[in-house]
């Protein structure tokens, strides 16, 4: 029972709801909840990007540019044309998806560093316009966004609500919220990743020649994954903007890019759940290393480079490796 | 009866040089067809054309009576052919029978919808995939490796991973670019073997070998280049009594 | 209209030489390593703030230049021996995310020691602009076309005429070749980062008078460099130049004649519409696929 478990192949989802189950308990005050909150949404963001990077192979160094893109139009919709969250999240995840199609086609035919090159453009592009259409996006000053709202009902980080009867603050609520929508988001990633749709994808990254010559139309499987990365970022970036209650460019910007990729690379391209480690630890570094106070990118600086010379592939594949190899050692001097 | 692939005339030229010139012939849906030649006869460039990989500087190739000048190579494998390489493109990032399962590909439309709520459709064709998948494996002679990493696999387990996943397409012509390079004389019986049972089921195969003695024996047909051009065709008796192919292999 | 055209090229060539010379930075270590080098821009960085600190410190203004052009130099050799060299076999991403850890490694030291704050440098000569038809000419742009055509001509020398060059040259078409011939690819992967620091500290020098210099202006700067190279394609030499050049004139003529606002988004509208048409920028090298 326990063993076919085990090895089916929704444990690591059902450890990671676990794991989102206890932390509460750890959760001392609601700075901590905010923190765990903007991780889970950010996590669920990386999930989305590492189809794209970790398993299609296509490099994206311009994704906030989609985050900001989600973020701004729920802003824009509900803050300043009144609209209802649900439809300005869907919407703006059909408006994104689309624009990432159109500039999908042409990029994705480029290769390596050209393709980063040109995501790294339409993020930058995108941030842009977001710091000068002052009369839209409120420029590099920002804006506010209404909270979360559904048919009236709403969700703030500020209210209290009660659940099953039992009474819970605001933030409480989001981070409730939000694990749920982690949760799904890696569902629906595993269920990608292992289907027809998901070999292709891996087998772009793997030989594209042998992709097409059993039949998979490679432009048109990277199309589709990089859509489908974009969408995941709308829908996070919107999400996140109502989390926050107020967005700034910098949601799109170069950095915010680089994050995103940095917690993909760091994590463990191609690992679901190694991404989301990447998630929490790129999330939680700049907090220890406060103390360091003026140096603090040194230090952050230096963690990175050092971990990816020594752990290339990334934390959780070289901590399951080290781990099987140990387990596989002790198996061996017990036969 | 028409040729299941006919070349006409075809060109491929690389800058100023010709990989391949005036090449033309015929295949028969059902034959073993081989190219030899010494390397650098254009054997593989050759393959590329056909296979779609390379456009023809020249000439015209027709599959089944179709030009092949506008298509794809995924175009190509939606009409029924499918290849290996010399070079082996294996996608290392997967299991083997992963590999195996991408060869279906074609046959495993599926929507996004249902991929992402994983509904039971989905999951009975994968299991069907799955199972056919590692019976090609067994079929070829690497059904012990099914789940294990493909970066894992010897070069001779790999070889026959790549000819399970192009037969995993159900081609109707299937190309093999150098399937014995690297083997040993067992392998290489083994390998003859499994190329007489896919053309006993009916499958159209086309060949680039070097080693002589299993293609003479197994060959229906054959075409000799030298310098990218044809030197000889024929059936491999034909082709062991002509001067030209003599002088060339011989005489150098 | 004259003056004002000719007011915008002038602004446009002195940028893109610098620009150019970034790039040319990039295509160097891109030949040599096949790595696109994003702390490429803090070599300029440090050229100009290192500059700036030591003549604040009385130090003379030739002996602080050529001081802190080995300072970068330095510091390139470092990055690739401590930082590139030790991951080899990794992913392109994962030397890309490297090269990040180490641009905001030197960004937070050089934060510590000169602060967060904008610093000036004195024109090289006279502060007395130069008028031609109508259009005023920094002095210091002459100092940056003329140190930048200077660095050109001898970078061409050294890939030609030199054995170090060449090595440099050999190494980046082929390594295995290289070695077995004898060169020490190790040696020359780090020359190749020092060429390229050296470049790219000259650069922030001789543009720190224009554009004033901070902790933060190699990200900006680096990422322009990048485009030039791409632009041009990468790891062409030719490409980086022209590249380079052309960014800095279409970004000055946007900003003048369209918006200023948009100034940054023109270089990446730029390099879109150049990939688009050009997958491999201008001149970079066309590959067959062997399969």
């Amino acid at each position: 029972m326990l063993n076919t478990f085990m090895q089916s192949r929704l444990r690591g989802l059902v450890v990671l709801a676990l794991i989102l189950i206890i932390l509460p308990a750890f959760l001392g005050n609601p700075f901590h909840y905010e923190l765990v909150t903007q991780m889970a949404i950010i996590a669920a963001t990386v999930v989305g990007l590492n189809l794209l990077v970790g398993f299609a192979g296509q490099i994206s160094l311009g994704h906030a540019g989609f985050f900001g893109l989600g973020a701004y139009f729920t802003g824009i919709a509900t803050g300043t044309y009144g609209w209802s969250s649900v439809p300005a999240l869907v919407v703006g995840a059909i408006v994104v998806g689309f624009i990432a199609w159109i500039v999908g086609r042409p990029i994705l035919r480029l290769k390596g560093h050209y393709l980063s090159m040109a995501t790294l453009a339409v993020g930058f592009i995108i941030a842009i316009i977001l710091n000068n259409e002052r009369a839209l996006t409120g420029g590099p000053d920002g804006m506010p966004v209404p909270a979360f709202e559904v048919f009236g009902w709403q969700l703030s980080a500020f209210g209290s609500y009660s659940l099953f009867g039992i009474e819970i603050e605001g933030f409480q609520a989001w981070y409730i919220f939000a694990s749920a929508v982690l949760l799904v988001a890696v569902w629906f990633a595993l269920n990608l990743i292992e289907s027809p749709i998901g070999r292709a994808l891996r087998s772009v990254h793997g030989s594209e020649v042998a992709a097409s010559v059993v039949g998979v139309n490679t432009a048109k499987y990277k199309s589709l994954v990089f859509v489908i990365s974009a969408i995941y970022a709308s829908l996070m970036g919107s999400l996140y903007a109502h989390f926050q209650g107020f967005i700034t460019p910098a949601v799109a910007s170069f950095e915010f890019s680089i994050l995103f990729i940095t917690m993909v690379v760091l994590g463990g391209m191609g690992s679901t759940f190694g991404v989301i480690l990447g998630a929490v630890v790129l999330k939680l570094l700049p907090q220890v290393l406060a103390d360091f106070q003026e140096l603090e990118h040194v230090m952050f600086g230096l963690i990175l480079m050092l971990t990816m010379i020594f752990m290339p592939k990334g934390l959780l594949p070289t901590l399951t490796a080290f781990v099987s190899k140990r387990m596989r050692k002790k198996a061996g001097g017990e036969a | 009866m028409t040729a299941l692939v006919e070349v006409k005339g075809l060109d491929k030229a690389f800058g100023g040089v010709h990989a391949v010139e005036g090449v033309s012939f015929s295949v028969e849906a059902g034959q073993v067809y081989s190219v030899i030649g010494p390397n650098g006869a254009g054997k593989t460039t050759l393959f590329n054309l056909i296979t779609g990989l390379y456009t023809p500087t020249k000439g015209e190739i027709l599959l089944n009576g179709e030009s092949t000048a506008k298509l794809e190579p995924n175009e190509l494998a939606e009409r029924g052919m499918c290849r290996t390489f010399q070079q082996m493109q294996i996608c290392m990032n997967m299991t083997a029978i992963e590999n195996v399962m991408l060869g279906r590909h074609l046959q495993l439309k599926s929507s996004l919808f249902t991929t992402l709520f994983r509904l039971p459709s989905l999951r009975r064709n994968e299991a069907a995939a799955r199972k056919r998948a590692a019976e090609l494996m067994e079929y070829v002679g690497c059904g012990e490796y099914l789940d294990t990493e493909a970066s894992a696999m010897s070069y001779g387990a790999l070889k026959r991973l790549e000819i399970a996943r192009a037969l995993a397409a159900e081609p109707k012509v299937i190309l093999l670019d150098e399937p014995a390079a690297g083997l040993n004389a067992v392998e290489t019986a083994a390998l003859e073997d499994l190329i007489r049972k896919i053309a006993d089921q009916g499958t159209t195969v086309m060949l680039v070998e070097h080693d002589m003695k299993l293609v003479m024996g197994i060959s229906d047909r054959l075409l000799v280049l030298n310098y990218g051009r044809v030197l000889a065709e024929g059936t491999p008796e034909e082709i062991r009594q002509n001067p030209d192919v003599i002088a060339a292999y011989l005489g150098g | 209209m004259l003056a004002e055209f000719l007011q915008y090229l002038f602004t446009g060539i002195t940028i893109g030489a610098t620009y150019a010379l970034i790039a040319l930075g990039f295509t160097l270590i891109y030949n040599a390593s096949h790595v696109i080098n994003f702390a490429q821009g803090e070599f300029l960085m440090i050229g100009g703030m290192a500059t700036v600190s030591l003549t604040s410190m009385g130090v003379p203004m030739i002996l602080a230049v050529v001081l802190a052009v080995i300072l970068a130099g330095i510091l390139g050799i470092a990055l690739q021996r401590f930082a590139i060299a030790p991951a080899k076999q990794a992913d392109v991403v994962t030397l890309i995310i490297i090269t990040i850890g180490a641009s905001i490694f030197i960004r937070g030291i050089a934060q510590v020691v000169w602060g967060k704050e904008y610093h000036v440098m004195q024109n090289f000569s006279t502060d007395q602009p130069i008028e031609v038809f109508g259009a005023v000419l920094n002095s210091q742009s002459l100092w940056v076309l003329g140190i930048g055509a200077i660095l050109v001509v001898g970078l061409v020398l050294f890939f030609t005429k030199t054995l170090i060059g060449k090595a440099i040259l050999a190494t980046s078409m082929n390594k295995e070749a290289a070695r077995l011939v004898g060169i020490r690819t190790q040696m020359v992967l780090m020359l190749a980062f020092m060429v390229s620091a050296l470049l790219g500290s000259v650069a922030g020098i001789v543009v720190a008078p224009i554009t004033f210099t901070s902790y933060d202006i190699g990200i900006i700067l680096g990422l322009k460099g990048f485009v030039a190279a791409a632009i041009g394609g990468l790891g062409s030499g030719v490409g980086a130049v022209v590249g380079g050049l052309s960014l800095g004139i279409v970004e000055a003529m946007a900003a003048g004649y369209i918006s200023s606002d948009y100034k940054d988004a023109v270089a990446f509208s730029m390099i879109l519409l150049v990939l688009f048409f050009m997958p491999r920028g201008l001149f970079g090298a066309k590959v067959v696929e062997r399969v």
